[in-house]
């Protein structure tokens, strides 16, 4: 077994944890990063569609060229990436278990440890929802946009989220039809900049409505869909036929947290942030101390938010490490706090900024009956 | 549910169907552990990636248990496939 030592460990080299590892590394830290992928910067390098918000959030620069650049700032901070390996397990005394390249067995021992692995999709299970061409909408925008694979030819989206939107979009651009986007809520879920951009393509958006079926021999011939009542049961005799041979299901991300239960982190649950999450603190620290957390892995945000969390974690544990003084550490964490309140505002990011600061406040119930027990064990 | 519905696929890779899951509850399972036990759902490649949260909605909806409290499977090592080989091998090299 192959041993690695450093003063931080970060999982995942996707937006939070290069951000993270370019302030730590800045900082002076020893860092590593570990990814389970070939290529770093996570969902960066699919999203080619250009950023919103502020000028200070990157808005109007497409996600690829922001990936570009921290990959550049990751290889001047001087941290490590190492790609195409797996953090398996996650033990005692901040300890990890890798596999790298498939061959290779690492235990690494780091001082802190950054958790940002992410999100993964939500599936669905209808009748036909194993039938070769149903996919997660995040699959198909790598298939087009990393692999430049068009998934299939005429395709139904069910959700009509951000993510249903733009990967629809996508695949308008990639070359495919796009036969439907198909939501269940009265309304559509995402940015009517994004909405606005499919109508004019002549995409109908079916609200109130769901998938019945998808049906198809070998693979996907075509999708039933059904219309929604108030109570969101199919109304019989609306039944759709629509012929597709894919269907992308855009229905909502969970966050990745098998290592931080395996760390023994405690959670609160927030369906608003996509389940169960675990507790941090403001400066994303976990109820295990040492174990940081950033990113989707904290609640199902979007980029530019994991981006500031993987800065703030960063810090944190530099910080903590002793790299940084605790005032340099505090003019740094207040400067990215303020970005992040300006990221949760407006009509989704209010949800969201509610939803954090309910996990947040859990946090400190948990720290004020811990301390009443007479502190972390 | 109709009984085509039944047979609808909840964890794919151990092909554990929707009946299976519903008689798993049916027969005393009340979290996401006590499914995969009876079940194999959660046991496969993806290690219920796909289905953990399908099975965790089924089983609040069943038990009539508040969805916080239905807790995905314990997470232990490895969290993904893993060629034993290659842990075992490295370790006695």
């Amino acid at each position: 077994m192959r041993k690695i030592e450093t003063d931080i460990a970060i999982i995942g080299a996707g937006s939070a944890g290069l951000c993270a590892a370019i302030q730590a590394a800045a900082a002076g830290a020893g860092v590593v990063v570990f990814d389970e992928n070939q290529l770093p910067g996570g969902q960066l390098f699919k999203q080619i569609h250009k950023f919103f918000g502020s000028r200070e959030h990157q808005a109007g620069v497409r996600g690829f060229e922001i990936g570009q650049q921290l990959l550049e700032d990751v290889k001047k901070s001087g941290a490590k990436v190492m790609l195409d390996s797996v953090v398996y397990g996650l033990f005692a005394e901040n300890s990890l278990g890798v596999i790298a390249e498939d061959k290779y067995h690492y235990e690494v021992k780091a001082k802190k440890i950054i958790l940002a692995a992410g999100a993964k999709e939500n599936y669905m299970a209808f009748p036909g929802s194993t039938l070769p061409g149903v996919m997660g909408a995040g699959a198909a925008q790598t298939m087009i946009n990393v692999n430049r694979v068009l998934p299939g030819k005429r395709i139904v989206m069910l959700g009509s989220g951000n993510v249903g939107l733009i990967v629809s979009y996508q695949l308008l651009q990639a070359g495919a039809q796009v036969a439907a986007v198909v939501e269940a809520a009265p309304t559509i879920g995402g940015y009517g900049v994004h909405a606005g951009k499919i109508r004019r393509a002549g995409v109908p958006i079916l609200t109130s409505h769901t998938i019945k079926e998808v049906y198809g021999k070998e693979e996907v011939e075509g999708v039933v869909l059904a219309q929604l009542d108030e109570k969101w049961q199919m109304i019989p005799g609306t039944e759709q036929d629509i012929q597709a041979d894919t269907l992308c299901l855009a229905v909502g991300l969970n966050p990745m947290t098998e290592l931080a239960w395996m760390a023994g982190c405690q959670f609160t649950h927030i369906p608003a942030l996509g389940g169960h999450v675990p507790l941090h603190d403001h400066n994303m620290e976990t109820t295990k101390p040492g174990i940081y957390v950033a990113g989707d892995i904290t609640g199902v945000e979007e980029a530019s938010s994991a981006m500031e969390e993987g800065k703030l974690a960063g810090i944190a544990a530099a910080a903590a490490l002793g790299c940084l003084s605790q005032e340099e550490a505090a003019a740094k964490k207040q400067e990215v706090l303020r970005r992040l309140d300006m990221l949760r505002t407006g009509l989704f990011g209010e949800k969201r900024k509610a939803a954090k600061e309910q996990q947040m406040a859990d946090m400190a119930g948990w720290q004020a009956l811990t301390a009443e027990k007479g502190g972390v064990k | 549910m109709a009984e085509a519905n039944k047979e609808i696929l909840i964890c794919r890779c151990q092909e554990v169907t929707l009946a299976m899951v519903e008689e798993a509850i049916a027969e005393g399972a009340f979290s996401v552990d006590g499914v995969k036990k009876r079940t194999r759902a959660g046991m496969g490649l993806c290690q219920g990636k796909s289905c953990e949260r399908l099975v965790a909605k089924i089983i609040a909806e069943k038990t009539g248990q508040d969805p916080a409290d239905v807790l995905p499977a314990t997470s232990r090592p490895p969290v993904r496939p893993v060629k034993m080989g290659t842990i075992e091998g490295e370790m006695n090299a």
